[in-house]
């Protein structure tokens, strides 16, 4: 079928920009094909989790024996401060924009976002926040170090007065991250709402667009009030306001709402993302429909709707009454209830699949083992007791890392491997990905697995020195963090020798359902061209035999030919 | 969790491998659970065993979660892996409206009983009590009256950057915390820097010390011995030196060394950040800004860090 199919909804993007290179010049330029910039944003997120991970293992390395004696304790201070910030709003903040660039319009039928421009923008601000956090390391003084929280008034000290200091640029860079988001996710939720392919209700959309959807939500209403209480800080900090300050009459405590009313949900912006990775593979790998698709589907808002209520959860030990804690333990613990829907749903995708165990399946089920370990954490720190004895201490630096990385992380790689033939064109070896995977899953349990017990015995998080009494966890956990600094290595040389000079990826390699398999590898600008597919099903079709869009045949035989 | 797809007919089989399974489950769940009380330093306060309780039953519950789920990941991948060359397609099942419903409702009601249970749980606890601002500079103790059901206090504490100071209500002040046991003590918590947090592992209980506010939080010791004080609000540069013991001790000895400790002229008490400062300064002020370490408290008592803690 070759007449044109075009729903007349969906704007035309201007592209390809008039004197773009289309050779890998184009990567340094402000292109404006989402794929050059979701690219652009995988890249760099991932130069940034090389850097973020060396810091961790300075931060290990001080940490493998009881006193403070690899580096100063304020060096020290200043390293974990950054290595948080580097890996949140460097890496997967940045990441996931990329899994977004690439896959919404590809996922969707849309030739490109809504808005282009305002997209390349809004990566090009990356590297401009990052200079300014990597910058922050030559400032008099040092960089930040009042940890990635910030809170008031340690972060308000400012110990030799310059106007320029490491704390200033560090809220400089978040609010620039900020600013960087809120773009993305304009962009993210207009090109959802308004771009779909002809036919693509709602409930025909692939998970990862409704987890997308949910998570850039999330952006919306929580930033804004992040920014806010940044803008506070920076005046407090520069300026001589009295917002957090108590000589001024100001409440830290505040701070601390303004600052967890959106980094609580932004765990969600950046797991829910990783769930919809899930949400895709598994059923791709275990050759089996996603099992309750509506339920999972749905399950995403729900997170997003009680992520905005549960903040007060990390301030149950500041002074908060009983019945605002009670409140919050009761709508944290019930964040239990659409994350148990999707585990259980994937669990019940697996159930008589016929699995095949490649490097990206590897991943999904590590992923997912980790974080039903990590769901049960999170339950007994919404539990108001346990909370006040294992809050701040290495129980929550363990479960937080269960989550960001061991589930997240692992996510991440997952579909870094899973979608690397259909827009790198070429396939990636598949033993050099197996051993990524065994040292990242044995290196990622062996860092965080026995901090749970450094906690339970009271070793508090963020400390240069501890108790002797602590060592053992703490060896344990440096071991794996030098791990997972090793499984680096097999990643690397796979992602660049693959790109490099891998075998040339078929349009399909995975015999995946989904709209993005039904282009070439590479897709070509504007994806489907002025011929876009009118879905006729839901997705995961897998052994139903039923045609994902009207004439299949064509866009696979067109996708084969290009 | 284990439960299989809906049969058309009861598959004998099936069954008893899954009763089976569940209720080895059960048994490791409850193993676990039993495990979980030797994860904790001992139990020194009324707190301690409400806690530990809870935290055994969450293990229980989640231990049971956790291996069924996974038990069920590794059932799979031994019996429905596809061989080297199987292209075919799972068994094509889109989902099951009861078991979802199911799937929602029994966690639904799995974490509202586990938060209704944590909430009686702590209601006992009764350690917060109120929590004023004052404006720095002025005295806040003149804001709140003593804990009522406290048997003794207001004891003062006051965190610093990088010290703590403790002041009983007969003008005694030391570095340490000397307690009673088996009494019910009311604090009134200080800081006059930035944030600090009050945790004691061994007692199970922290409370967030806060700048321009004064708070009224309560315990009752119930083992005697020397335990851990450890700041665990991020305070800056030699935040992991800021810890201290509590000694808790019977009511004689507490008497006894409340009198003698009166006698002794004051002096300057424990400063755990100043030798890390000193060697700082020593080697030329190398590192990254920090605002100096507050004096030392001026104490009667100032301890003796080198006697080893109990946890």
């Amino acid at each position: 079928m070759t007449i044109t199919n075009y729903d007349p909804r969906i704007l035309k993007a201007p592209h390809p920009v008039p004197g773009a290179p289309d050779n890998w010049k184009r990567f340094f330029s402000f292109n404006t094909d989402a794929k050059v910039i979701g690219i652009q944003y995988i890249v760099t997120s991932l130069f940034f989790l090389l850097v973020g991970g060396l810091l961790a293992m300075i931060v290990r390395g001080e940490l493998l024996t009881p006193p403070a004696d690899l580096v100063d304790p304020t060096v020290y201070n200043g390293l974990y401060t950054m290595h948080g910030t580097v890996m949140l709003f460097l890496f997967l903040f940045p990441i996931l924009n990329g899994f977004n660039n690439l896959l919404i319009p590809t996922m969707i039928g849309a030739p490109d976002m809504a808005f282009p421009r305002l997209n390349a923008a809004a990566f090009w601000l990356v590297p401009v926040f990052a200079t300014v956090l990597m910058g922050s390391f030559f400032a008099p003084g040092g960089p930040a170090s009042s940890g990635w929280w910030s809170y008031p008034p340690m972060s308000l000290q400012n110990p030799l007065g310059h106007f320029i200091n490491g704390q200033f640029l560090w809220i400089l860079a978040v609010a620039l991250s900020g600013i960087s988001s809120i773009m993305g996710a304009v962009n993210f939720v207009t090109t959802i709402i308004r771009m779909r392919a002809p036919g693509m209700g709602f409930f025909k959309m692939p998970i990862f667009i409704w987890t997308a959807w949910a998570a850039q939500t999330i952006q919306l209403i929580g930033l804004p009030p992040l920014t806010g209480g940044a803008v506070m800080l920076l005046f407090d900090l520069s300026f001589g306001t009295s917002f957090f300050r108590p000589e001024g009459g100001g409440d830290p405590v505040l701070f601390q709402h303004f600052f967890w009313f959106y980094s609580h949900p932004a765990v969600y912006v950046l797991v829910l993302p990783v769930f919809g990775i899930f949400s895709e593979l598994f059923p791709v790998y275990a050759r089996k429909p996603l099992f309750g698709y509506k339920f999972v589907a749905i399950a995403s808002f729900g997170i997003t709707f009680l992520s905005m209520i549960v903040w007060a959860h990390h301030m149950f030990y500041t002074g908060t009454p009983n019945w605002m804690r009670h409140i919050f333990m009761f709508t944290t613990m019930l964040i239990a209830v659409p994350t148990g829907v999707k585990v259980f749903a994937w669990l019940g995708t697996l159930w008589r699949g016929n699995l095949r165990l490649n490097t990206p399946m590897l991943f999904c089920l590590g992923g997912l083992f980790n974080f039903i370990f990590a769901g049960i954490t999170g339950v007994m720190l919404a539990t108001v007791p346990i909370d006040i004895h294992v809050g701040n201490t290495a129980f929550v630096v363990a479960h937080f890392h269960y989550v960001i990385f061991n589930t997240i992380g692992l996510g991440v790689f997952a579909g870094i491997y899973h979608w690397f033939p259909k827009f790198t064109g070429r396939m990636y070896y598949e033993g050099l990905g197996k051993v990524h995977f065994v040292l990242t899953f044995i290196g990622a349990t062996l860092n965080w697995l026995p901090l749970h017990w450094a906690g339970l015995l009271g070793m508090p998080r963020r400390v240069a020195s501890y108790d002797p009494e602590f060592a053992i966890w703490n060896v344990l956990g440096s071991i794996g963090a030098f791990m997972l600094g090793v499984a680096s290595i097999p990643f690397i040389l796979n992602m660049v020798s693959s790109w490099a000079r891998g075998p040339q990826a078929p349009p399909n390699p995975w015999r995946a359902i989904g709209l993005e398999w039904l282009l070439p590898s590479p897709p070509p600008a504007e994806n489907f061209q002025d011929d876009i597919p009118t879905v006729i099903n839901e997705p995961y079709g897998y052994g139903l035999g039923r045609p994902l869009v009207e004439d299949e045949e064509f866009y696979v035989r067109r996708s084969q030919e290009a | 969790m284990t439960t299989t797809t809906p049969k058309k007919s009861p598959n004998i089989g099936a069954i008893v491998i899954i009763t089976i399974a569940i209720g080895l489950n059960l048994v490791i769940a409850k193993m676990m659970a039993n495990w979980s009380y030797s994860w904790f330093p001992p139990q020194a306060s009324s707190a301690a065993p409400y806690v530990d309780d809870l935290f055994a039953l969450e293990t229980g519950i989640g231990s049971f979660i956790f291996f069924g789920c996974t038990g069920f990941m590794g059932w799979v991948l031994l019996f429905n892996r596809a061989g080297k060359y199987d292209e075919s397609d799972g068994a094509p099942i889109e989902g099951n409206t009861k078991l979802e419903i199911t799937w929602t409702i029994i966690p639904l009601v799995t974490v509202f009983l586990i938060a209704t249970y944590s909430m009686n749980v702590n209601m006992k606890l009764q350690t917060l009590g109120p929590k004023h601002k004052y404006a720095i500079g002025t005295d806040p103790t003149v804001l709140i009256a003593k804990d009522p059901k406290a048997d003794v206090g207001p004891i003062d504490v006051i965190a610093r950057q990088w010290s703590w100071e403790f002041v009983y209500p007969n003008g005694v002040r030391s570095s340490e915390l000397h307690l009673p046991v088996d009494q019910r003590v009311n604090f009134r918590l200080i800081s006059e820097d930035v944030l600090h947090s009050f945790f004691v592992p061994a007692f199970r209980l922290k409370q967030d010390i806060i700048p321009g506010s004064i708070i009224s939080y309560s315990l009752t010791p119930t083992k005697e011995g020397r335990f851990r004080l450890r700041d665990a609000m991020f305070s800056g540069a030699y935040f992991s030196q800021n810890q201290t013991n509590v000694v808790v001790e019977s009511e004689a000895t507490y008497t006894n060394w409340l009198k003698t400790t009166a006698d002794q002229p004051l002096q300057p008490g424990l400063d755990p950040g100043r030798a890390l400062y000193d060697r700082r300064l020593a080697r030329g002020d190398k590192g990254w800004a920090t605002v100096p370490p507050a004096p030392p408290p001026q104490v009667n008592d100032p301890g003796d860090p080198s006697i080893p803690h109990d946890a």
